[in-house]
Formats: structure tokens, C-alpha cells, sequence
């Protein structure tokens, strides 16, 4: 068993010398029109040993180890706890959520712009976060270019308003409807494909989307993207220094207040925040509707639930559109908010970050979700140095909680009935 | 006579092209036809071959080693020993511990692999796209003179003998050796193959490490043949040979050589009659409708959903 164990842990520690040492220790430069390559730094190298010698003693002692970590007690304080009542936990649960949207509503007032512009970004991805949520974690349909219907709202939005002058609450219904439409577009034939064969149609639907705007320059302006996108008004008034439109007066002027850039902001993300909660609250009485259960019923058996007389494709169309109109949604604001788009903002890492934010959170869990979003958006700006890292991170965020934690963070829990033990 | 050399030169590029992805594709195919999961990362293995081939003809250089057949072999030695070393840690990694869970979650768990791996690069590498030297230059040029020829270049049918070689030991692999037996018994049935001695996890690596091979391969030729190499490079490349895997009926390995050749040709008849910013769309539209119409590709057996 030594042995054998020693020629493993000597095999492991070679590989993983010859995994890290060329591609980190041996640095490729441009010189001129010519490539030359570069030592890494001692440190480089030293590192790359480390973790060969890590690597090799683990393996080694890997029984050793193994046993002694499931001797060692549970690293989770609250393990061992009676689970809450769940009349309890709801009544608790949604104070808890009460006092935090009071205080998101109060809070952009007293901070300065940047953590305002910062947090309305986090609101979108809060949207697309929960309505990817409703396709992944509910429905179990793994959709891998969510970040097409994320284009569609925020390009129809940007279009109308371009070519016929269309404001924010216009084009806000119809580029969540158009994205909709998409949706049920693409899902109507997708949708009878099995799980992983569903991932890489949408995957290559989000590139098709891509593509179509990056070269359709007459239209879509192709990868200079369109500009000049109206900010929201609220009932004509605008928050700009100066109308711009006949008709519409200035929020300032109206109010009796100083001009400030901040009013701008602060409204923008006023409006992304209701957008946000009421994002939230349909997708959590969806969830307790017959559609909702039904959803849950199809990912956890789908011969179950077809021999019970559930629709297959009317189930998985549902909560297919209902993600991509919610995409929209977000699409639509993110459109306003940066008063610009191109096709780099719609890329398949964008589709991957949602998804790892709704891997994170936990699959199908609103709150889960909600927290992560705001983490994953707001940990690399907080860590900038770090930022490089950030893409790093994910993919090894989601490899290792797929292996460890695949329920996520704060796991879905259900609405259900208790039935009290008899004494 | 024009317009027939062109449609010739068209059909070269895209073969050339389609023997690269069939490469790739093998390596789609031979796991999923195993354990049933698609291997997202495949597309960043191919790209880690690429760059260490580089690596290692920058290095040959720097030593002051020019001649051409010593720096393809050792680059491509060196190619397919990083990326099979790539391959097995991966499966060991971020595979094994989740097989046999919800289909999902091997998928999550690729896709993780697969970003990090990019990132792994753009941190080590640099985000900027590197170029290859122009090892092997020159063409056949066939037509007159003084209008359009048909161009034959060396690097080409360096792809296409390369390729052609590496089918036929993978052929000759797969139905002659214990291994390459002990593969098919796998991938027809794993739990049976087991109770009957054969290590399977030793034969999901094997595959694993095959495949990566056959990336590192195609990184190498497809490296000297764009020129050029950035960490963004695997991503499409990996969906295109995909593509091909799905075309010839997943988990067949005739099929993916011929849904290579198959997508090549048809993405080059796309630049070359149509637009080349299309042929993405017409390649991921093809992928589309195959898996509508005929999921089971063109060579791959239908599969029975048991239940």
C-alpha cells in the first residue's frame, strides 16, 4: 500500500510540475516582430516546486489525512441546531427582507455616487441573477446564452430610442416583452433536447445574437455599439441641466432645488431597485403557484411528472420565457444606465458570470441568489488589485462548489406543510 | 475553369480547417461516449497545447536549434505531454469527484474548469495574442498564371498527413490494443465493464489523456497555421469542434472525423461565397438544427433513454 501510494503521490507532483512550469515559468514576449521567451521570477519558480511538494506529501499521506478530517468535528457551528419552525422563518425571513429594501431605498442618500452607480449595477445583475434562477434552479434547463435576451432588451431599447425616439418607459415593456418573445421563440424547438445538449444550442444561440449585432453595422452600428441613449424621466421630468426635450421640464427647476449630477444617479438606481423587488416578488409568488411546483416537479423527475399529465413543453416554455423577460428587464435599464452599448458587453462570460452567481447563491434559492449577486459585483471592486483575479476565482469557485456544496451557499428551501409528531 | 479553381481552393481550406476540428473532436466524442458529460474545458487543452508548442519552438530558438523536423517534433512532443498532463489532472480534478450526480452539475463543473483554465493563461501569458514563427512556408500553385490559382501551401498538407496519421494509430488504438478494447467495452457498458476487472477509471483517464493528445496536436498545426495564439483561442475552436462531434453522432469516432471535414468545408464555402463573419453563425446554426432534427448525428447510434 506504501509503495503504491508513493508511486502515485511521485506521479501527481511530476504532473503538476509539468502542468504549471511551462506555462508559468516559462513566459512568452513579443520582441519586435519576433517572440523570445522570458524566466519567470525565483518566486515563480519556488512556487511551482511548493506546490509539487504540497501536492506530493498529500497524496502520500492522503489515507492519513482523509481519516483524521472526518474525525475532526463539524466546522459549521449551527449544524447541530433544530432547524427553525417554518411559520417562524418565513415571518422572520420577511422582516428581514422589509428592513433591507427600507434601508436600500434610504441608503444611496447619505454615500457618495460611485458606491450609488456601483450598487444599480448590482441591481441589474440581481434581475438577470433571479431570472436566470427561474431557468437554471427551477426549471433544471441549463441556459448558456441568457446574456442574448440581457442584448435584446437592452438593444431594443437603445434602437426605438434612436430611430423613433422612444423613452425609457416606453421601450421598458417592450424590451422585456421582445426578449420574451425570444424566448419562447428559441425555447419552442430547444426545449425537447435533454439537458446538455439544451446548454450548447443556447450557447451557441447567445454567440448567433452576438455575432448578428456585431455585423449588422446598418442597424446596430456593429462593434461601435450605439450611443446617446436617453436617461428615465420621471412623469417629464428630466435630470439633466438643461431639457432636452420639448415638453419635458427639469426636475431642478420643478422642485425649486440646485442642480446636482447626483439627482440622476440616485433616481436610476431608485428605479432599478423597484425593478429589482418586483422581479423578486413575482418570482416568489410564481414559485407558490401550480406553474412554480410544476417547474420543480419537471427537474426532479421528468417521467414522474409527464405520467402525472404535466405538459412537458409548456412547463419548460413557461419558465423559459418568464427568465428571458426578466433578462429584458435588466437589458432595458442597464441600457439607460450606461447611455451606451456595443456587443462587448454581451459576451458568453457574461452568461457564465450569472450563471456562477446563481451556482453560488444556490440553485433556486432567491435570497441565496440576491446575496451573491451583490458579492461576486462587488468583492473585485473593493479588491481592484485583486481584480485580474476575479474570472480566476469563479471558475474555481464553481468547480469546487459543484464538488462540495452543489446545492450552493444558502440552499433552496421550500414552502411546506410540518406535520407535528404525535406524542 | 475560374470559378472551378475557386471552388477548389475553398474546398482545400476547408478540409485543412475540418481535419484540425476532427482532431479536436475525437476528444469530445471518446468521453462523452464514455461517461456521458461534455468536456467544456476540452477547448482550453487544445489552447495549452498551442502554447506550449509555442513555447517550446521559442525555446529551440533561443538555443540556436533551426532545423525544422527537430523543432515540430519536440514541439509537438512537448505539446502533448503538457496537455495530456492537463487532461488527466482535469478529469482528476473536476470530473471524478462529480460523476455519476445530476448531469448538470459535471457540466457546471467543466464550465468552471474551462474559464478558469483561460484565466490561468491570460494571468501567466498576457492577454495579447502571441504570434508563431512561419516554420513551414511556400506553396503548390496550380492554374495560369496570370488570374486565380489554386494554392496548395506545405502547411497544409502537413495537416492533412499529420492528420491522417494520427487517425490511423487512434484507429489501429482503439480495435487492436487491450486498452483501446478495454475503451469500447467501457463506453458500452461502464458497470458491466467493471464487474468484469477492467479498471474504469484508469480507462476514463486513458480517454482523457488520449483526447488531450489530440488537441495538443491540432493546437500545434492550427497554431502554425493561423499564426498566431491568444487564450481566447480554445473557446471557439472547442465549440466549433464540438460542432463536428454533434454532426457525426457523439460518440462515434468515425463520426467525428467526418463531421470535421463536413463543418471545414461548409464554414469555408460560407467565407468564400458568402461573408467570412457569418461562417460562426452558419457553423452554430448547422449545430442548432442537427440537434433538432437528428440528435443522433450522422453515424451515432440512437440512444434509448432507460428508465
Amino acid at each position: 500500500m506504501a509503495t503504491h501510494n508513493f508511486k502515485h503521490a511521485l506521479f501527481c507532483a511530476i504532473v503538476t510540475i509539468i502542468i504549471a512550469y511551462p506555462i508559468l515559468g516559462l513566459n512568452l514576449v513579443a520582441q519586435g516582430t519576433t517572440v523570445g521567451l522570458e524566466g519567470a521570477t525565483p518566486g515563480t519558480v519556488i512556487s511551482v516546486i511548493l506546490a509539487a511538494v504540497v501536492v506530493f506529501l498529500f497524496q502520500l499521506f492522503r489515507d492519513n489525512i482523509m481519516a483524521s478530517l472526518g474525525k475532526l468535528p463539524k466546522l459549521n457551528p449551527l449544524s447541530g441546531r433544530e432547524p427553525m419552525p417554518q411559520a417562524k422563518r418565513v415571518k422572520m425571513e420577511s422582516w428581514v427582507l422589509t428592513g433591507i429594501i427600507v434601508l436600500a431605498l434610504f441608503w444611496p442618500f447619505f454615500v457618495s455616487r460611485g458606491s450609488v452607480d456601483l450598487a444599480t449595477l448590482v441591481l441589474i445583475y440581481v434581475m438577470l441573477a433571479l431570472g436566470l434562477n427561474v431557468v437554471v434552479g427551477l426549471a433544471g434547463l441549463l441556459d448558456l446564452g441568457y446574456v442574448a435576451f440581457y442584448a435584446v432588451g437592452a438593444y431594443t431599447f437603445a434602437l426605438l430610442s434612436q430611430y423613433f425616439g422612444f423613452t425609457f418607459w416606453m421601450a421598458l415593456p417592450i424590451g422585456a416583452l421582445l426578449a420574451a418573445l425570444f424566448g419562447l421563440m428559441l425555447g419552442f424547438p430547444v426545449l425537447r433536447l435533454r439537458g446538455d445538449y439544451l446548454a450548447i444550442v443556447t450557447l451557441g444561440f447567445g454567440e448567433i445574437i452576438r455575432i448578428l449585432l456585431n455585423n449588422w453595422t446598418a442597424v446596430t452600428g456593429g462593434p461601435n455599439g450605439i450611443g446617446g441613449i436617453p436617461e428615465p424621466t420621471l412623469f417629464g421630468m428630466e435630470f439633466g441641466r438643461r431639457v432636452k426635450e420639448e415638453g419635458n421640464t427639469s426636475f431642478h427647476e420643478t422642485f425649486g432645488i440646485a442642480y446636482s449630477g447626483e439627482h440622476k444617479v440616485i433616481f436610476l438606481y431608485l428605479i432599478a431597485l423597484v425593478l429589482a423587488v418586483i422581479t423578486a416578488l413575482v418570482i416568489r409568488r410564481l414559485m407558490r403557484m401550480p406553474v412554480g411546483r410544476a417547474w420543480e416537479a419537471l427537474r426532479e423527475d421528468e417521467i414522474a411528472a409527464r405520467s402525472l399529465g404535466m405538459s412537458r413543453t409548456a412547463v419548460k416554455l413557461s419558465a423559459f420565457t418568464i427568465g428571458a423577460f426578466f433578462a429584458g428587464f435588466a437589458g432595458t435599464v442597464f441600457a439607460s444606465k450606461q447611455g451606451f452599448i456595443s456587443p462587448e458587453s454581451f459576451v458568453f462570460l457574461e452568461s457564465a458570470i450569472i450563471l456562477a452567481i446563481v451556482v453560488l447563491g444556490g440553485m433556486g434559492s432567491q435570497v441565496g441568489v440576491i446575496l451573491a449577486a451583490i458579492a461576486v459585483t462587488i468583492l473585485p471592486e473593493l479588491a481592484r488589485e485583486f481584480s485580474d483575479f476575479r474570472m480566476l476565482v469563479f471558475g474555481a469557485a464553481m468547480v469546487l462548489m459543484m464538488i462540495w456544496r452543489p446545492q450552493g451557499l444558502m440552499p433552496m428551501r421550500r414552502i411546506h406543510i410540518e406535520l407535528k409528531q404525535q406524542e | 475553369m475560374q470559378d472551378l479553381l475557386y471552388f477548389f481552393q475553398q474546398l482545400v481550406n476547408g478540409l485543412t480547417i475540418g481535419s484540425t476540428y476532427a482532431l479536436i473532436a475525437i476528444g469530445y466524442t471518446m468521453v462523452y461516449g464514455i461517461i456521458g458529460m461534455i468536456n467544456f474545458a476540452h477547448g482550453e487543452i487544445y489552447m495549452i497545447g498551442a502554447y506550449t508548442a509555442l513555447i517550446a519552438i521559442t525555446g529551440l530558438a533561443t538555443l540556436g536549434i533551426a532545423w525544422l523536423p527537430v523543432i515540430l517534433v519536440v514541439a509537438l512532443i512537448c505539446a502533448v505531454i503538457v496537455s495530456s498532463s492537463m487532461g488527466w489532472a482535469v478529469e482528476r480534478v473536476a470530473y471524478r469527484p462529480v460523476r455519476g450526480r445530476h448531469r448538470l452539475i459535471p457540466l457546471i463543473s467543466a464550465i468552471g474548469m474551462s474559464i478558469f483554465l483561460q484565466n490561468y493563461v491570460h494571468l501567466a501569458q498576457g492577454s495579447r495574442n502571441i504570434g508563431f514563427p512561419a516554420l513551414i512556408d511556400g506553396s503548390f500553385r496550380f492554374g495560369p498564371a496570370d488570374s486565380f490559382q489554386l494554392s496548395l501551401s506545405y502547411m497544409q498538407i502537413t495537416i492533412f498527413i499529420t492528420t491522417l496519421i494520427c487517425m490511423t494509430l487512434l484507429s489501429l488504438f482503439i480495435s487492436r490494443s487491450r486498452i483501446g478494447r478495454a475503451c469500447r467495452a467501457v463506453s458500452q457498458d461502464l458497470g458491466m465493464a467493471n464487474l468484469l476487472g477492467i479498471d474504469t477509471n484508469r480507462i476514463i483517464s486513458a480517454t482523457f489523456v488520449i483526447g488531450a493528445a489530440l488537441a495538443a496536436v491540432a493546437g500545434l498545426l492550427l497554431g502554425l497555421y493561423y499564426g498566431s495564439v491568444d487564450p481566447l483561442f480554445g473557446f471557439i475552436a472547442g465549440l466549433k469542434a464540438f460542432t463536428a462531434a454533434v454532426l457525426g453522432g457523439i460518440g462515434s469516432i468515425p463520426g467525428a472525423m467526418l463531421g470535421g471535414l463536413i463543418l471545414g468545408v461548409s464554414e469555408s464555402m460560407t467565407s468564400g461565397y458568402l461573408s467570412g463573419e457569418y461562417k460562426d453563425v452558419v457553423s452554430f446554426s448547422l449545430l442548432i438544427l442537427i440537434l433538432l432534427f437528428k440528435p443522433t448525428g450522422l453515424l451515432g447510434k440512437p440512444e434509448v433513454e432507460k428508465i
